[in-house]
């Protein structure tokens, strides 16, 4: 009789923990060189904790009570512990605070859709450094460790989160437009989100062709030429933003090009400003993502910047053992 | 061709629908230059050269999982199929316009009402294939019901008593017309949509935008016109 474990967990074996190991040792080794400092934080931690960063983020899957009736939340991932951490046990230190950790965080899963319900998760925190210069660091970070687990060809895609809400202020929409076409662009409708435009009667031809066109916009620094004739002084703005983070990247010596994606909408919701996702086309998922939030710090009562990056480990290591085929 | 198809990089693998929008499919293929003749023969192959691209073959339920997992690069399927699957992540790019067809519910001729027989009893039990799109309308208009899943002819389950009417596709109404059943309330309507893997939308993106926007242009009327 076999004694089986809860869909989505999995027992490592020893060949696959050599392999699961080395990855975490090249990816530690180059935190651990830029100044990224490893630390850890509960498994579990209060859920009041969690969810005073963002409710729907942190809505862990996983909350029992303790023996005083207390309860206790599986963490979801990792930069909300440590926004805590840092907020808690830093308080009396000069920022910035560069972190990294190497850890296991909890979802709850779709049954038979090969989704880990217990995940490894290995990325940096770089609190207290705001703007251009902050996301520079973590994206030469993210293409440094990219390197270093061997995967050359994977991409990185950089958006600008508030893009889409300033374009569509711009053109005339209201909030419910707003809300509505941006429920349908992060689940990436971009027939829905072209038919909602037309649909509220608020916007003209010109404004729907612009906000369309936005969202299929992801390539090189070309793409921003495109934009910057689109709506008006607030869209210039955030723009101008995106612009302003290309170029401090642009100015790092990078392995790899700098995808820009105008579409690019996150759902997590803490983020604000630049946001980032990592694509290996021998895996079909994001394998890792990030960015800017700039008010997460704020939730917990320290008002810093902050920015950062989250490689999901499983994903790598799949996406080694594809790459290895072709070799 | 086997070795190209687990090979990242290589020619844009396109999911297919088998059934009843294939013949569709397959004239717009045509008319952008891809090669469908074998396709269409009685073929056992599952998957297909056609020149720029290859296609492989399925059914449509089955196109959002191949496309979410990056196993297809793109691939075509009805809006009702994604809408039933909304949970797997794919991009949505273009209203292809072929194969339209409507969500309803029916019940027998000559029942009353579904909202009188939900008024008396409080409750209604309907067969359907498409769970999670019956759960959502009849939960948006607080209406009480008991879905019972099943997989084929659902026509047949109000007729032998399983339930009280069906929520099902239909395209001209022939089937349900032959079974005693009429349309009673329209759900949604559904298209067949072009549809690409998050991670080929951004990798191929210069392939994947060329195909959409041929697409586009045969497609009659703008994008995002049905």
């Amino acid at each position: 009789m076999i004694r089986p474990i809860p869909p989505g967990t999995r027992d490592v074996l020893p060949d696959e923990m050599r392999e699961l190991r080395a990855i975490q040792s090249a990816l530690l080794g180059t935190f651990e060189n830029a100044g990224f400092r490893e630390v850890r934080t509960p498994t579990l931690e209060y859920a009041d904790a969690l969810e005073m960063a963002d409710r729907r983020s942190a809505d862990s899957a996983y909350r029992f009570f303790d023996e005083r009736g207390e309860m206790l939340a599986l963490r979801t991932d990792m930069t909300i512990p440590i926004a805590r951490l840092v907020a808690d046990r830093y308080r009396d230190l000069d920022p910035p605070h560069r972190l990294s950790y190497f850890a296991n965080a909890y979802r709850a899963v779709t049954p038979q859709r090969g989704e880990l319900r217990e995940f490894g998760q290995a990325g940096i925190e770089l609190i207290g450094v705001p703007g251009p210069e902050g996301t520079a660091e973590v994206v030469e970070l993210l293409d440094r460790s990219l390197s270093a687990v061997g995967l050359d060809q994977a991409v990185i895609g950089l958006g600008e989160d508030g893009l889409w809400t300033a374009l569509l202020q711009d053109s005339g929409a209201g909030p419910e437009t707003i809300e509505r076409s941006s429920e349908l662009l992060v689940s990436h409708d971009l027939v829905g989100v072209e038919r909602s435009l037309r649909e509220s009667d608020e916007l003209d031809e010109t404004a729907i062709a612009q906000a369309t066109r936005l969202i299929q916009l992801r390539g090189g620094i070309g793409i921003l030429e495109e934009a910057r004739s689109f709506g008006g002084t607030g869209f210039a703005e955030v723009l101008d933003r995106l612009t302003q983070n290309f170029e401090a990247i642009s100015a790092r010596s990078l392995n790899r090009e700098v995808l820009l994606d105008l579409g690019m909408l996150r759902e997590i919701g803490y983020y604000s400003g630049s946001t980032i996702e990592v694509y290996d086309d021998a895996v079909g998922d994001v394998i890792g993502g990030g960015g800017r939030y700039d008010d997460l710090m704020n939730r917990f009562g320290m008002d810093l910047p902050a920015a950062g990056f989250t490689l999901y480990i499983e994903r790598i290591h799949k996406a080694q053992l594809e790459r290895g085929r072709d070799v | 061709m086997f070795e190209e198809l687990r090979k990242p990089g290589g020619k844009l693998k396109l999911a297919v629908p088998r059934g009843a929008l294939l013949e569709e499919v397959l004239d717009l293929l045509d008319s952008i230059g891809i090669e469908t003749a074998e396709v269409r023969g009685d073929s056992r192959s599952l998957v297909f050269d056609g020149g720029e691209l290859i296609m492989v073959t399925m059914r449509p339920s089955d196109v959002p999982t191949y496309v979410s997992a990056g196993a297809a690069d793109l691939g075509i399927t009805g809006k009702d199929v994604l809408l039933e699957q909304s949970d797997r992540p794919v991009y949505e790019l273009v209203d292809l316009g072929i194969g339209p067809c409507r969500m309803v519910l029916a019940t027998q001729k000559g029942d009353v009402a579904p909202s009188e027989h939900q008024r008396r009893l409080g409750m209604m039990k309907i067969a359907t294939k498409y769970k999670r799109i019956a759960e959502e309308y009849f939960a948006e208009q607080g209406r009480q019901v008991e879905l019972v899943e099943v997989k084929g002819s659902i026509e047949l389950a109000p007729l032998v008593g399983l339930a009280d009417g069906i929520v099902d596709l239909v395209a001209t109404g022939r089937t349900l017309a032959e079974n005693n059943l009429e349309v009673r309330e329209e759900i949604l309507s559904s298209t067949g949509r072009l549809v690409a893997n998050r991670v080929s939308y951004r990798i191929r993106r210069d392939e994947v935008d060329d195909l959409a926007d041929r697409l586009r242009q045969v497609v009659s009327g703008s994008p995002g016109e049905s």
